[in-house]
């Protein structure tokens, strides 16, 4: 048998078809080495409270549903073991700064319009290249680095959660959709930063931003937001003196004739061993 | 009453499959998704090494050699007109997708890179061939946003956090879904002249899998409960290389990157199973190794695993030993820094979940429940065929995990299916806008959401003498023991019996949570019933199936037999009495031969 450690789950409890505010309840559990917040809630779940609701999928940090608020700091439930928190009273309630929806489950709209409003995709002149594509784009392993953090956001939602911006202005753009901002614009294949700056230069905007990085100590996946935002900014200021990186409409597109060719000439391969 | 919607196509799933349907449906119908979760958390987020197409970017390769690797790694239960439409429409697939601005790993001429994956290869040498188009080993993560942002950029409709519960057919055809919403437990019913299932997998009916929660198997299940069959629920594929216990999963990148399984004995143990490929041969043949080697005590101190190793002397090691060089003809030699770059997810996998750094420490590992490769069955443009002579039910399409084309036949190559999703899902959305062009809308019947309701209100109203959580534990341990990587009659005829058993016990279970709002006490109740449902079709098909092919290994009858088993099995539900029926095999190229790896 491995150790177990008794501990006590302090969970925010609201149902606003019930309950006027919301209350918190206790849970007792045994909890092994290696056992997750997630895992923890299960079996909480499964044996004492059958009507506590969360949202959980992947449970390997990758689908970013179970954002919590954790002994009062945003993370993901299925990253977090119990015991490494160190305390013999765990507490956790809904993400801060989103509407309650019920229990342990944030409503994320904000989170999914704010991400949609600074446009996240590759923007063209000639939209018809991507539709339908003639070769692939070039791209340097270097061009590539350059966004290449951004893009491992998997828009849980802690770093909303952690802003103190978004805590006073609700409107306010916020970590998440900036640092992507910052994806697509630097992205050698984009020109799309004048559609962008429409969001981004406006008054719940970039500008709102006073630096805490509490968003980059939240993150969960390394996207360090923070940064993106201090070099979205960069970007907008060189752009705004002329001085930003001149982008054709397209990169180098190489033909797919090779492949086209090869699927002509080959009959059915050989045997293999 | 239900709050009704029309639309002219409706995809329900959001995952890969879903959203390129979505996409290429939008183009020219009116189309909705429908997702239980928000898009961007469905599980092809989850996939890690790669999308396989020939596009020689590293080296030389051709559609060709995809499409033999493919029907050889399918141990030829695939449809080879189905596998060849997949491997010759793979290149442009990726090259749709990197202009759609997936961030794609890069070579230094800044063209995608790509990876060796098991049982992908040259076939004029027989060794191992860079076909896995890659970012990181985040390649699913990266396919799934890159679509979503596809399409907000396509102003898609998007029913976010809707559970699809019913499939409304009309006269022999498609006519809508019901779905029940989540924050308000409102039930809405959306007409439509074409509907699409991506659904995903079931792998939730095993013990120890790489699955999400969400892996359900909701849209089979309600597609079978409709008397529409399921083809080859035999087939499931269990991924050699799962975290100890846990079953997340450590990607074959790992290993195409290098890395070794060694065995109890500190030996590495694949040469002896796969002579040529070694540690890449295809997964079912590696599982059975790593399960073998268990069986004959070699796992680690007696117990169920075995190591995987990317340590980088090891790998060294063995990559000179093999001969092993770069694509320019250098030496191979992997540093601890591109480990860490090349493999950032898996190193912190095994640093939460294990307390393990792979850099300087081997992993703990066993097999497990992967991928569904069995399902709906569809031809190659993703319409639902429904019996033996591959009759099209009109207007009803999947694709993805949910599916069964069949490309992955009884063994999916790893990179198969996130090509499988982009290249089906693509062709299912195309089809079904291409259908309601000429399409009427069927009439809705009176009252479209009762069914649903009343399985809502049985699940509610039952004596309560039985619980889910035991119910579903028991399921899932009876299908990992009896019907899991190796299969004998007698604990198949049990597992089956066990089953059937449960689903009986599962009418005396109660929802005690009667709120609307995120009710998820009943839904997880509801989606148990689907793979209860899933589990007897599995286990059925399995039973019946006597010889051993691809995932599907039978200790009673080891060997593959061609001469009376190379068909597809059907299982119909008629009236709740499971039926079986086979069709054949659609053979163009490949004759069937002994597969060597
Ligand atoms: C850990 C892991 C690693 C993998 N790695 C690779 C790899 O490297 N290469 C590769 O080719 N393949 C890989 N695979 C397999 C591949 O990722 C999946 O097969 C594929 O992504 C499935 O895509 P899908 O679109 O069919 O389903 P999903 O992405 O799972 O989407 C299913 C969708 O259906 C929705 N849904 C389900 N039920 C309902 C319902 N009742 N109502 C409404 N919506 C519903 C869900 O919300 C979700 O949006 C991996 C799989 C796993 C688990
Ligand atoms: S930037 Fe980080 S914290 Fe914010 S949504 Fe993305 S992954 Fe989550
Ligand atoms: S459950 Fe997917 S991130 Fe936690």
């Amino acid at each position: 048998m491995t150790d177990t450690k008794p501990i006590t789950f302090r969970i925010r409890r609201y149902d606003p078809d019930v309950d006027t505010i919301p209350h918190w309840e206790e849970h007792k559990l045994n909890v092994p080495d290696g056992m997750t917040v997630l895992e923890a809630l299960h079996e909480i779940k499964a044996e004492q409270a059958p009507t506590l609701a969360w949202r959980s999928s992947c449970r390997m940090g990758v689908c970013g549903s179970c954002g919590m608020f954790i002994n009062h700091l945003p993370m993901l439930a299925c990253q977090t073991q119990v015991l490494h928190l160190g305390t013999d009273v765990v507490t956790v309630a809904p993400l801060p700064n989103y509407d309650n929806v019920k229990d342990l489950v944030p409503n994320l709209e904000p989170l999914i319009q704010k991400h949609a409003a600074i446009k996240p995709f590759i923007i063209l002149s000639n939209s018809k290249e991507i539709d339908e594509p003639t070769g692939e784009f070039i791209q340097t392993p270097e061009q590539r680095d350059e966004y290449s953090q951004f893009t491992f956001c998997i828009k849980c939602g802690l770093c909303l959660a952690a802003c103190p911006t978004v805590a006073t202005d609700p409107l306010f753009l916020g970590p998440q959709a900036l640092a992507q901002a910052y994806r697509y614009t630097v992205d050698n294949r984009d020109c799309g930063l004048q559609e962008r700056l429409e969001a981004i230069d406006a008054f719940h905007g970039l500008y709102q931003c006073h630096m805490a990085g509490a968003c980059s100590q939240a993150c969960p996946k390394g996207v360090d937001p923070a940064f993106g935002i201090q070099l979205l900014k960069r970007t907008l200021v060189l752009d705004s003196i002329g001085f930003g990186k001149k982008k054709s409409s397209l990169a180098r597109v190489m033909p797919l004739a090779d492949v086209v060719k090869a699927i002509e000439e080959f009959a059915p391969p050989p045997r293999t061993v | 009453m239900a709050k009704v919607h029309q639309f002219d196509v409706v995809v329900v799933g959001g995952g890969g499959a879903g959203l390129m349907a979505g996409l290429y449906a939008s183009r020219t119908a009116k189309t909705a998704v429908i997702s239980k979760m928000y898009p961007t958390r469905s599980h092809t987020g989850a996939a890690q090494g790669g999308i396989a197409a020939a596009l020689g970017n590293s080296e030389g390769d051709n559609p060709a050699w995809h499409m033999y690797d493919t029907v050889k790694g399918s141990d030829y239960l695939g449809d080879q007109d189905a596998i060849e439409f997949m491997t010759s429409e793979a290149p442009q697939a990726v090259i749709e997708l990197e202009n759609m601005g997936l961030p794609f790993d890069r070579t230094p001429e800044g063209r995608i890179s790509q990876r060796p994956f098991g049982g992908h290869t040259n076939n004029e040498t027989g060794k191992p061939v860079r076909r896995a188009a890659h970012a990181a080993d985040r390649t699913g993560h990266m396919i799934l946003q890159t679509l979503y942002q596809q399409c907000l950029k396509n102003k898609v409709n998007f029913f976010d956090e809707y559970q699809v519960l019913d499939f409304i057919m009309v006269n022999g055809k498609a006519a809508g879904v019901v779905a029940v919403e989540l924050s308000t437990g409102e039930l809405h019913t959306i007409h439509a002249k074409a509907v699409i299932f991506a659904t995903g997998g079931h792998g939730r009916i095993f013990e120890v899998t790489s699955n999400a929660y969400a892996y359900t198997g909701d849209g089979a299940a309600i597609l079978f409960r409709k008397g529409i069959p399921l083809e080859d629920m035999e087939f499931f594929q269990f991924h050699p290389t799962g975290i100890y216990k846990l079953g997340i999963l450590i990607t074959e990148g790992v290993r195409g990157e290098g890395g070794v399984l060694i065995n109890g004995k500190g030996e590495r143990f694949m040469p002896r199973y796969a002579p040529t490929i070694k540690d890449l041969a295809s997964r079912d043949v590696v599982s059975r190794a790593i399960y073998t080697e268990i069986k004959e005590g070699r796992g680690v101190d007696g117990k169920n695993y075995v190591y995987l190793d990317i340590r980088p002397e090891t790998v060294n090691k063995f990559a000179a030993e093999d001969g092993r060089t770069n694509p320019d003809g250098s030496k191979f030699n992997l540093t601890a820094e591109q480990v860490l770059k090349k493999l950032p997810d898996i190193i912190d996998f095994c640093r939460v979940y294990l307390g393990v750094d792979p850099v300087t420490q081997m992993m703990p590992i066993q097999p497990t429940a992967h991928y569904t490769m069995g399902g709906i069955p569809t031809n190659k443009f993703g319409e639902v065929v429904i019996d033996d002579k591959n009759t099209v039910m009109p207007g009803l399409y999947a694709a993805g995990e949910c599916a069964c084309v069949s490309v992955h036949g009884g063994n999916r190559l790893g990179c198969n299916s996130l090509l499988d999703i982009v290249v089906f899902g693509k062709h299912a959305g195309l089809r079904a806008a291409e259908y309601v062009k000429t399409a009427e809308f069927e009439k809705l019947p009176e009252n479209a959401e009762s069914a649903a309701r009343s399985e809502f209100d049985a699940l509610r109203n039952g004596s309560g003498k039985e619980n889910v959580f035991d119910l579903s534990n028991e399921m899932k341990k009876v299908m990992f023991a009896d019907v899991g990587i190796y299969r004998n009659e007698k604990d198949m005829q049990s597992a089956l019996e066990k089953v059937r058993e449960l689903k009986k016990r599962f009418k005396d279970v109660t929802v005690s949570d009667t709120g609307k709002i995120f009710n998820t006490e009943l839904l997880n109740a509801w989606e148990f019933g689907n793979l209860l449902d899933i589990a007897e079709v599995v286990a059925l098909s399995a039973l019946n199936r006597k010889e051993s092919r691809g995932g599907h290994s039978r200790e009673d009858f080891p060997e593959r037999d061609d001469k009376n088993w190379l068909k597809h099995t059907l299982v119909w539900n008629k009236n709740g009495k499971l039926e079986i029926d086979y069709k054949p095999v659609v053979i163009t190229k490949h004759q069937p031969k002994a597969r060597v790896y």
